[in-house]
């Protein structure tokens, strides 16, 4: 039965207006609300959705981060997944490593799909996908709305600037989800209490035996520019008065 | 010299307005040669269309009846072939280029600079992060190759008025046929486009529905505006996936935004706040959007945006 590898990133929490410190050094993490990145919960719930249909046996769910990113993982187990494996590695991770050390844990499970999220919500970056699937020559379909497997291919619907656009590409392949791939499901008590006894392998990101070049370096941090100060006008004639004034209607 | 390769979006007969930004931003880079590459399957017309931009020094062609889509697999060892005599690699953040550039990046064997929004120096380039709550300079490792989607909100299109010369190339590598299009849907409509209008009219949850949302393209219509939404709106089904503006939709700069029934989540307002104006018609005084309007009007959409357009005449 067809195995399906998903990533699982470890991010600040959506609802947590980050902050740039002072020193422009990096930004404010201390006791800061950590989750598992939003578009990676819709592909771990693709994932198990297919599953749920038949059509795929063992999910595996993968990160690369922290010792603590082991958190995250366990809410993976708990809403479905069977095992999960943690490479570890503190620090700041270019895409480029990101996509080398995923590699390395597909070469050892040969997973015949390989679902991401379509970005991390904290660096914006959206390269995963399309590395890892150019490092394992196979193809990639990015921002999934709709999967379907039919024999050794998928079927997939991407969202795309000018509408959907469908692709069809041989197993194995990469995909990256959406967020309107699906709408994942809440975790239950009883699946947390069942997670704590799921496997968990712990890897050094030193024992794949991968080069972190750090090719790109960040080497200051800033707010975003404030907008000025606007004006509130009390009805509709003061709103058109003010598009005129500025030109923006005749 | 720095010798710059800008990979070409287009829809298989038109240059995708994005590419004249990669341009002016690829400009912005000290001794910079520039070069478009156009891959299609009759890259002809796109060429001649890259070759009059100004600030466009060559132009590569490569054409292949594989082409015909832009299937990033099939894309990107071409154009890894071409990069071969090139320091930099530019595209732009649209689906399209999101899509291709960090395959080309891997078989590079870089990371990718994704939403390039500033050119510091040939090395050394600004990018937004936590959806563009804090602003990194990044710098790339001299020697080792720059690649980087270009935010086009960001930069102006480069106007016409260029004559580069237009070459043919053949990169002689082998393309997968892993990866076969099927078929595209796309919205057929005669609105501006959303990511380069001037003006545009969005919605967001408080249309309450698809029929309300007809609202806003009343009032764009009325405006010669393009339609936008927010991804509350589009997640509801008021709206299809490709007017979302925001975070993980469309990043865009109009001259003029209007924003109605739109709290303005952060992940919103950062696909917005390059616009010149921002207009907020929201119910809600309280509501985040109205700290970055620049004209706020508290009130019930359904009795603003009626009126607004009967006094549009």
């Amino acid at each position: 039965m067809r195995k399906i590898m998903v990533g699982v990133k470890r991010v600040v929490d959506y609802n947590v207006r980050v902050r740039v410190k002072p020193d422009n050094s990096g930004v404010v993490l201390d006791g800061v609300k950590m989750s598992v990145n939003p578009f990676d919960e819709i592909a771990l719930e693709e994932a198990l959705r297919i599953r749920e249909r038949g059509e795929a046996g063992e999910i595996v769910a993968v990160c690369i981060g922290p010792d603590d990113a082991q958190q995250q993982l366990r809410t993976a187990l708990a809403m479905g997944a069977d095992r999960a494996i943690l490479v570890k590695h503190d620090g700041l991770l270019e895409p480029i490593t990101v996509a080398r050390a995923l590699k390395a844990v597909a070469d050892r499970e040969s997973p015949e799909i390989i679902i991401l999220g379509k970005q991390a919500i904290d660096d914006d970056n959206s390269q995963a996908t399309q590395m890892l699937a150019a490092l394992l020559d196979r193809p990639q379909v990015t921002c999934a709305s709709k999967v379907e497997i039919k024999g050794q291919t998928l079927v997939v619907t991407r969202e795309v600037d000018a509408g959907l656009e469908t692709l069809e590409v041989d197993l194995p392949a990469v995909i990256s989800a959406d967020l309107r791939l699906n709408e994942p499901r809440y975790v239950k008590l009883p699946d947390i209490m069942k997670a704590k006894k799921k496997p968990l392998d712990v890897i050094e990101f030193a024992s794949l035996g991968l080069a972190d070049p750090g090719q790109l370096k960040i080497t200051h941090y800033e707010p975003p520019k404030a907008r000025a100060k606007g004006i509130m006008v009390k009805d509709v004639a003061e709103l058109l008065a003010a598009l005129k004034t500025k030109g923006l209607v005749s | 010299m720095t010798q710059i390769l800008i990979v070409a979006e287009h829809d298989g007969t038109k240059l995708n307005p994005s590419t004249a930004r990669c341009v002016t931003a690829a400009r912005q880079v000290p001794d910079a040669k520039v070069t478009v590459a156009v891959l299609a399957a009759a890259p002809e017309a796109i060429a001649a269309e890259a070759a009059s931009l100004a600030g466009v020094d060559a132009v590569l062609t490569v054409a292949h009846p594989a082409n015909a889509q832009p299937l990033a697999a099939v894309l990107a060892p071409q154009i890894v072939a071409l990069a071969a005599d090139y320091s930099h690699v530019f595209g732009p953040s649209t689906s399209f280029g999101k899509d291709v550039m960090p395959r080309v990046a891997a078989l590079l064997g870089v990371s990718q600079i994704s939403d390039l929004m500033a050119v510091d120096g040939s090395h050394q380039f600004k990018r937004p992060i936590y959806a563009g709550n804090a602003i990194v300079t990044v710098v790339a490792t001299a020697g080792q190759k720059v690649v980087a989607t270009v935010r086009t909100a960001s930069f102006d299109a480069a106007g016409p008025g260029g004559s580069a010369p237009v070459t043919a190339a053949s990169p002689n590598v082998a393309l997968p046929t892993h990866t076969r299009f099927v078929s595209k849907a796309e919205a057929k409509s005669d609105r501006p486009d959303l990511q380069t209008a001037a003006k545009v009219v969005s919605g967001g949850r408080a249309l309450a529905s698809a029929e309300n949302f007809k609202l806003v393209f009343g009032l764009a219509e009325k405006m010669g505006a393009a339609v936008g939404a927010s991804r509350a709106a589009v997640d509801a089904g008021y709206a299809p996936n490709e007017l979302q503006v925001g975070q993980t939709g469309k990043i865009i700069a109009p001259q003029l935004y209007l924003a109605i029934g739109i709290s303005g989540a952060i992940q919103h307002l950062t696909g917005i706040k390059d616009a010149k104006t921002i207009v907020a018609i929201n119910k809600d005084a309280e509501a985040p959007i109205f700290e970055v309007a620049d004209i706020g009007l508290v009130g019930d959409l359904f009795q603003v945006v009626p009126e607004l357009e009967k006094l549009l005449g």
